[in-house]
């Protein structure tokens, strides 16, 4: 192995060490341990109480619910909007995706002012027909799945979508001049094809049910799930327990991500190089089926963007002016100039971008140590590693992304939160620098996917070009694949800066009060009612996170 | 002395043996060929020339020095991909402008350069373009002139015609072959299309199956396939099976086929001789396959039938049965020839191959 590619080696080894291994067997250890023994008695004590057997079981089936949902929503629509045409189409297409970048402490918020007990909706009802109590409350299983359907289902829109546009429009032509019938075509042409598409779908809506954590710690009620379970512990001190039930929720998640991704092995299609042409949309031009469709596209518009719309209105809302009205009757910039101007409120935004910024930037730099490592170099180059190795090496890095943030969180104050065999005396809980390096080990496994992505659709015989014309590997990393891969890489960086921008499950775990992040400021002004300041908190992220994403999507467009 | 030599040279991928004990000589000046149909290994050994992949065996000698080891950053050769590999961010001055820079050249020693390769390929003024607006046929042009600008001792062409349509491939085909004398440059050109390699080549090495069957000049090759893979690749051979007999002891061999029963005279050399008594091919090209209707009766002459007749254009295509042997001759125009008609068919003797290697 060259000396460059040591060095590489050993800069992703470290980080993997300190961020990936050590503190999860750090967690598993002390789950394992009691008074300097080794023991299942942690788990014998922590799995006999039914408030935790409660917590797992409603976790689960919680996630599975939610999965279900949000593929009877989310899989129609795909089809609706992917193969056929019709007036309101593109509006709806245009803001499939809003949730997904909607961070879920904001969208919770807004949720509670638009469908809570007091809310926008529950007030007018309130008023309309004057009862004496709201006419219900946002709380418990319902509440929880509304809101993890509206988060969550774009991973099935989209990634149907996705699949649809793959499958070869002349499969199903030769199907039904084959004489299959339209509904034969769908069940055995069409769904087949999708199957990978709706694991991904599956599995990822899945985990990131599992991890939700603001909305049941919102307007859970009483349903108790791992994540809010372990958060409770914590608080209240009882270590053993968070580690334990910690533990647990790790070994859900990595058990579902291990079924799914088993499941889809056995259902891959090589559609996607085949030679064909995507099918063209249909437009609909039977009246009453077009005046439906157009219904549908506006409503759902309408509910996507209603508590965006509510936040921002709120946001303007002047304190006190909104207790039993529907909407509130008097309006200000009150609650901008405060966030803005107020020094200890200003500072969040500071400690947010900063944190964040650093997180994504060290997950840049750092993703291309990895992807070197990761990547099949060009055919002739040797090969730096065995191929399992580099599976080994890929599932280290995707962890943290697949273990809920509790987890992450949890594991790094733990293994970090005393003088310790690797940090010596220094203790990493507590000072500024726990929270960049959460968020870095939280998304840094977004970076190294995009950058991985750019990289292998780059064409070996670029690099091996740049050889034969004397280039050499320094000369041929700036200035052929650097040039070529850094939109991609970028585009990757805004993502994982936003959503740690956004960040409350691991930040209210270990965050400093001397350091609060934005999410952790909005959750006060909640606790504090002042709704107006948390709204308008929400609105300005929401605003950065816009703006990210469109600069995300311009670069995706160099790359393309 | 020949300038670029490998010496037994072997790589495999895993189990495949993609390239087996390859040997052969480039000499200054020469356009050589690597032919074979895909799969056979050329290109991989191209690769191995080109320092892009490491031989598993053997040794790589460029005038004299072993450069088996030497990364390709290192070798000066020039490369034309299949795909051509033009970099994409870069504007067409820019990209043949990069070899240039790799060496830190001038700023006045590139722009001529840049220019003069340009020039070369008929682009001139082109450089501001950016290479994706190009046509199939400019690229090509530019990964030519990317490759000619760094003055390579050596130039190597992996397929560079063959993303392009067949009028251009033609056009682009001689005035390629007429830049690399013009410059004097030696090349090494891989390619599946065995007009091409003729039409271009001085020399070509046909491969099959990560072997090196036979080298020779394109009409060498054409007419006397030394070989039963390398006729079958060279195509419309006809390939009878027949088996010498034993009472042949001059210079002419007697063969007799295993089809028909016909028998057959060939020039032949004594080294030559096949052993007795066992099935060879021998290989005769179809547009050497007389066909009379006057009843001629000299050497090799067969009675036949004739089954089918195929008009194609320029030639037609004449199958005849001679007793159950079935033989393709290629005719200017098949006047006075009719479906079913007896005739005799003539196998002039100097025309007939016999083929070395029967494991085919």
């Amino acid at each position: 192995m060259k000396k460059r590619s040591a060095v590489l080696l050993v800069i992703t080894l470290l980080v993997l060490l300190y961020g990936v291994i050590y503190p999860n067997l750090f967690v598993v250890g002390t789950s394992l341990q009691r008074d300097g023994g080794w023991t299942f008695a942690n788990y014998r004590e922590v799995l006999s109480q039914s408030i935790v057997l409660e917590a797992i079981l409603n976790s689960i089936g919680l996630s599975v619910f939610t999965v279900l949902l949000c593929a009877i929503i989310g899989v129609p629509l795909a089809f609706l909007f992917e193969r056929f045409d019709f007036p309101g189409r593109r509006v709806f297409a245009a803001l499939a995706a809003l949730p997904l970048v909607l961070p879920p402490l904001v969208g919770t918020v807004a949720f509670i002012f638009l469908y809570g007990e007091t809310g926008i909706l529950a007030h007018g009802i309130q008023n309309l027909f004057a009862l004496e109590t709201p006419p219900w409350s946002l709380q418990g299983w319902a509440a929880l799945l509304f809101f993890h359907t509206y988060t969550m289902y774009p991973f099935f829109y989209v990634l149907t979508g996705a699949g649809l546009r793959r499958v070869d429009a002349s499969l199903a032509e030769a199907a039904r001049s084959l004489g299959a019938s339209r509904s034969v075509v769908l069940r055995r042409v069409l769904l087949p094809q999708l199957t990978p598409s709706l694991i991904a779908a599956a599995l990822l809506t899945f985990m990131t049910s599992m991890a939700s954590f603001s909305a049941p710690l919102l307007f859970g009620g009483n349903v108790r799930v791992l994540t809010l379970e372990i958060f409770t512990a914590r608080q209240r001190g009882d270590l053993v327990m968070a580690v334990t039930e910690t533990v647990v929720l790790a070994i859900i998640s990595l058990a579902a991500l291990i079924f799914f991704q088993r499941y889809e092995g056995t259902r891959k299609f090589a559609a996607a190089t085949m030679k064909g042409a995507p099918r063209r949309r249909a437009a609909i031009a039977s009246g009453k089926t077009r005046v439906l469709a157009t219904i549908i596209a506006i409503v759902f518009a309408i509910l996507l963007v209603l508590p965006v719309a509510t936040l921002v209105l709120v946001s303007f809302a002047r304190e006190g002016s909104w207790t039993t009205q529907t909407l509130p009757s008097d309006y200000t910039f009150a609650n901008y100039v405060r966030v803005f101007s107020e020094p200890l409120a200003a500072e969040v935004f500071v400690n947010s971008l900063s944190m964040s910024a650093i997180a994504a930037v060290a997950a840049l730099l750092w993703s291309f140590c990895v992807v070197t490592l990761l990547v099949k170099p060009g055919r002739g180059r040797g090969r730096l590693f065995a191929k399992s190795w580099r599976r080994l090496l890929s599932l280290l890095v995707l962890i943290p992304w697949a273990l809920p943030g509790t987890v992450v969180a949890v594991s790094v104050a733990e293994a970090y939160g005393r003088p310790g065999s690797l940090l010596g005396s220094f203790v990493l809980v507590g000072t500024f620098w726990i929270l960049p390096a959460v968020y870095f080990l939280r998304f840094m496994p977004l970076v190294v996917r995009a950058l991985q992505a750019s990289m292998e659709q780059l064409d070996p015989a670029l690099d091996e070009a740049a050889g034969s014309l004397g280039a050499r590997a320094w000369q041929r990393f700036t200035r052929v694949t650097l040039p070529l891969v850094w939109p991609g890489a970028v585009a990757g960086t805004l993502l994982a800066f936003v959503i740690a921008l956004g960040e409350y499950v691991a930040s209210v775990l270990v965050f400093v009060p001397a350091n609060r992040p934005i999410s952790i400021a909005i959750a006060s002004e909640l606790r504090d009612f002042n709704l107006g300041a948390a709204a308008a908190y929400g609105v300005v992220l929401i605003v950065i996170i816009s703006i990210s994403m469109v600069v995300a999507g311009k670069l995706e467009k160099i790359r393309g | 002395m020949p300038l670029l030599s490998l010496k037994n040279v072997s790589r495999s991928f895993g189990s495949t043996r993609a390239v087996a004990d390859v040997s052969l000589d480039v000499e200054q000046g020469e356009f050589f060929g690597l032919l074979g149909p895909s799969g056979c290994g050329k290109t991989t050994t191209l690769r191995m020339i080109a320092g892009l992949e490491k031989p598993d065996s053997g040794t790589i000698q460029f005038q004299n020095a072993d450069i088996t080891n030497l990364p390709a950053e290192r070798r000066g050769f020039g490369m034309v991909f299949q795909n051509y590999a033009l970099f994409p961010h870069l504007n067409v001055f820019e990209n043949v402008a990069f070899g240039l820079r790799a060496r830190h050249a001038s700023k006045a020693e590139m722009t001529k350069r840049v220019a003069s390769a340009l020039e070369l390929v008929q682009l001139p003024g082109y450089g501001k373009r950016a290479v994706d607006e190009l046509s199939g046929g400019q690229q090509q042009r530019v990964a030519i002139a990317r490759a000619i600008a760094i003055q390579p001792a050596l130039l190597l062409f992996d397929e560079p015609l063959s993303n392009l349509d067949v009028s251009l491939r033609e056009e682009t085909r001689s005035e390629l072959r007429e830049l690399v004398t013009r410059l004097g440059l030696t090349a090494v050109y891989v390619t599946h299309d065995q007009e091409e390699a003729y039409a271009l080549c001085d020399r070509i090495s046909v491969m099959v199956g990560g072997r090196l069957m036979q080298t020779g000049e394109p009409r060498e090759l054409y007419e006397h396939p030394s070989d039963i893979a390398v006729a079958r690749f060279l195509g419309r051979n006809n390939l009878i099976e027949a088996m010498r007999l034993s009472s042949s002891n001059t210079n002419e061999g007697e063969f007799k086929t295993l089809e028909g029963s016909h028998t057959l005279r060939l020039p032949i050399k004594h080294s030559e001789l096949s052993p007795l008594n066992q099935p060879v091919f021998l290989a005769i090209r179809p547009e050497h396959v007389q066909i009379h209707t006057n009843g001629d009766s000299g050497t090799n002459s067969l009675r036949g039938n004739i089954r089918e007749i195929v008009f194609a254009g320029a030639t037609s295509t004449v199958r005849v049965d001679a007793d159950g042997l079935l033989l393709e001759a290629l005719v200017l125009q098949p006047d006075g020839l009719a479906v079913n008609q007896e005739c005799t068919v003539v196998l002039p003797h100097d025309r007939l191959t016999l083929l070395q290697n029967q494991s085919g």
